[in-house]
């Protein structure tokens, strides 16, 4: 392929698959948390660590590591401080990253095209060091959120019973936030710190589509971002003129429009098919007064015979026109 | 020594949430094998008492020791089983009734490492125990509110906790599924499991208490033989002792503070 024949599209791919791997890794368990949006908050906060970079002539990567580790703590101390206020405060944040950020690249004397770099990617632009920085961090992230996906997901679903369970809730918690940091940073080069939340969050809505447990969900998420950030990058290799961050996006969002209406479907059948709740009086009706479906009905219900069959207390009921039908004997109950 | 130590001792403990005193003066020692149901009208602090009890909200003077140590000092975590109250089994990302369950096996695999044979087994019985076995697989999310709050309690089972402690675990759960839960606290009661369960109304829970702590207003207001509601030791009178406020009986006993403006007092006096 003569793709590969080229080192800075190597370098890319490579920095892009690592980066599709991670980002949704972390961005499971901020979905878990219902903190969809904070890897865009870090997102904003690092443009500041950026610009203090540019600004002191340091990397503008090591420095936006700093500050969004340092912001995604203070989110969440926040968070677990406030519990009414928090998202205003975290709001007072954002903004407050973003328009330090520009103010001190302004500062800096570099114009909107430095800035645009790291808000929107340029991932062709990566060299070998960056790559090295890249696969390092992002490998340490996978690492931690999959080896210690265990307490951390017990954390996230229900942080008292962690408590009681022994665990250090703040420091589970604090160690998610690095690592949204952390990936938020690495993914600056690739798809840019407005986009980066996509990545982080789309690929785990796209898999909770079609899975039910945890570990799938992870798993798959992890592939679908992976399969998205290369996908988008050779597609914007092919195309002249189109920025790779923006086609990663639109292909994870392609991913789960397609999904979408699986899930629907899934969903569905499974709302048809939950049992009916057994009531007492179920069984007084079974005793005495029953509805007992006409002689006439000369179908019988079975496996496969086309209608939903529901489980109902200890028996079957079969949904029959709009109505439920219970095997009695010989006949069948309206229920 | 020769008794063994009590699960849990509070003593003179006290409580202030956001400087607002919850919990005061409480003295309660729960031994081993004791079934207790501490009962409350909302707001009375029940709940606090058993969060307070491990450490989930601290307490502002006193003391309080698990199983002989005091709460600062514990580390043996996998010998209490908590339930909290009322939080949804689901969470952002869906999770099966198994993998929740697992969760509860935390406090005793060794860390780093996958499910041992015996954590698998735990996980397992502590399903089988609540009669959710066929829907192990299955999302929690699909699951009725009843039978999200058996997985929590298999959750606390399933680390085989010498304790079990239960806050509201049968609020808004249908009586079918109360029954099933009740059955299997039974199971536990029968091979001697210390139990101590904060509740409303207790339903069919009640055959299996073995002792009454009533809380109202932050204070212990009754400790002693069962009684099925906090209202019966109310109208009985027998809650004499620490019992300040006499104008009180007869009128509702919550005891959270009411937000009033002159619009909710003509609807109060409607009420009343």
């Amino acid at each position: 392929m003569s793709f590969l024949e080229y080192d800075f599209l190597v370098r890319a791919l490579v920095a892009a698959l690592f980066t599709g791997l991670a980002a949704p890794a972390v961005g499971t368990y901020l979905v878990q948390r219902r903190l969809s949006l904070m890897g865009d908050g870090i997102g904003h906060i690092a443009v500041t660590g950026v610009a203090l970079g540019l600004l002191t002539g340091t990397s503008p990567t090591v420095t936006a590591v700093v500050v969004a580790i340092i912001g995604a703590v203070v989110i969440e101390v926040i968070r677990e401080q406030g519990r009414t206020s928090g998202d205003v405060a975290l709001a007072l944040l954002f903004y407050g990253g973003i328009a330090g950020g520009v103010m001190l690249i302004g500062l800096a004397g570099q114009g909107a095209n430095t800035l645009q770099t790291y808000l929107f990617g340029s991932i062709l632009a990566i060299d070998s060091g960056d790559v090295w920085v890249t696969v390092v961090l992002a490998a340490v992230v996978v690492v931690v959120a999959v080896g210690l996906s265990p307490q951390l997901f017990a954390v996230a679903q229900d942080a008292e019973f962690a408590r009681v369970a022994g665990l250090n809730v703040r420091f589970y918690n604090i160690l998610v936030a690095v690592m949204a940091a952390v990936t938020v940073t690495v993914a600056m080069r690739t798809v840019g710190l407005l986009l980066v939340s996509a990545l982080m969050v789309v690929p785990v809505a796209t898999a909770q589509q079609v899975t039910r447990g945890f570990r799938t969900t992870l798993l798959l998420a992890m592939g679908l971002g992976t399969l998205a950030s290369t996908g988008g990058l050779v597609t914007a290799a092919y195309v002249p003129n189109i920025p790779p961050g923006s086609t990663i996006v639109l292909l994870a969002l392609a991913g789960f429009m397609a999904a979408w209406p699986l899930g629907v479907w899934l969903r569905r059948r499974q709302r048809l098919a939950a049992p009916f709740v057994a009531t007492a009086e179920d069984d007084l009706a079974l005793a005495a007064d029953h509805t007992v479906v006409p002689e006439s009905h000369a179908h019988e219900h079975g496996e496969d015979c086309g209608h939903a069959a529901v489980p109902h207390g200890d028996h079957v009921d079969y949904v029959h026109d709009g109505h439920r039908h219970a095997p009695h004997g010989s006949h069948y109950d309206e229920h | 020594m020769s008794a063994p130590e009590p699960v849990v001792r509070i003593r003179d403990g006290a409580v202030a949430l956001g400087g607002r005193p919850v919990l005061r003066g409480i003295d309660l020692t729960v031994q081993q094998g004791e079934v207790v149901a501490v009962l409350g009208a909302n707001g009375s602090g029940k709940s606090t008492l058993v969060r307070a009890m491990m450490g989930l909200v601290p307490t502002s003077r006193g003391e309080v020791s698990l199983f002989g140590t005091p709460l600062d000092d514990f580390h043996d975590w996998q010998r209490i089983g908590f339930v909290p109250q009322r939080v949804s089994a689901t969470s952002g990302v869906p999770a099966t009734v198994w993998e929740v369950v697992a969760s509860g096996r935390l406090a005793r695999r060794p860390f780093l490492r996958p499910l041992r044979a015996e954590d698998r087994a735990a996980v397992r019985d502590a399903i089988a125990a609540v009669g959710l076995s066929d829907r192990a697989k299955d999302g929690c999310a699909t699951l009725s509110g009843g039978q999200q709050q058996r997985v929590l309690i298999a959750r606390a089972l399933a680390g085989d906790p010498d304790v079990l402690v239960l806050d509201e675990p049968t609020a808004g759960v249908d009586l079918v599924s109360q029954q099933a839960f009740a059955d299997a606290l039974g199971a536990l009661v029968d091979r001697g499991a210390t139990i101590i369960l904060v509740a409303h109304e207790l339903g069919p829970l009640a055959p299996l208490i073995g002792r009454t702590v009533v809380m109202r207003d932050g204070r212990v207001a009754y400790d002693g033989a069962p009684v099925a509601t906090a209202h019966e030791v109310e109208h009985a009178g027998l809650a004499g002792q620490g019992h300040h406020h006499p104008d009180l009986q007869g009128r509702p006993s919550d005891h959270i503070p009411v937000v009033t403006s002159p619009l909710d007092q003509s609807a109060r006096r409607g009420d009343a």
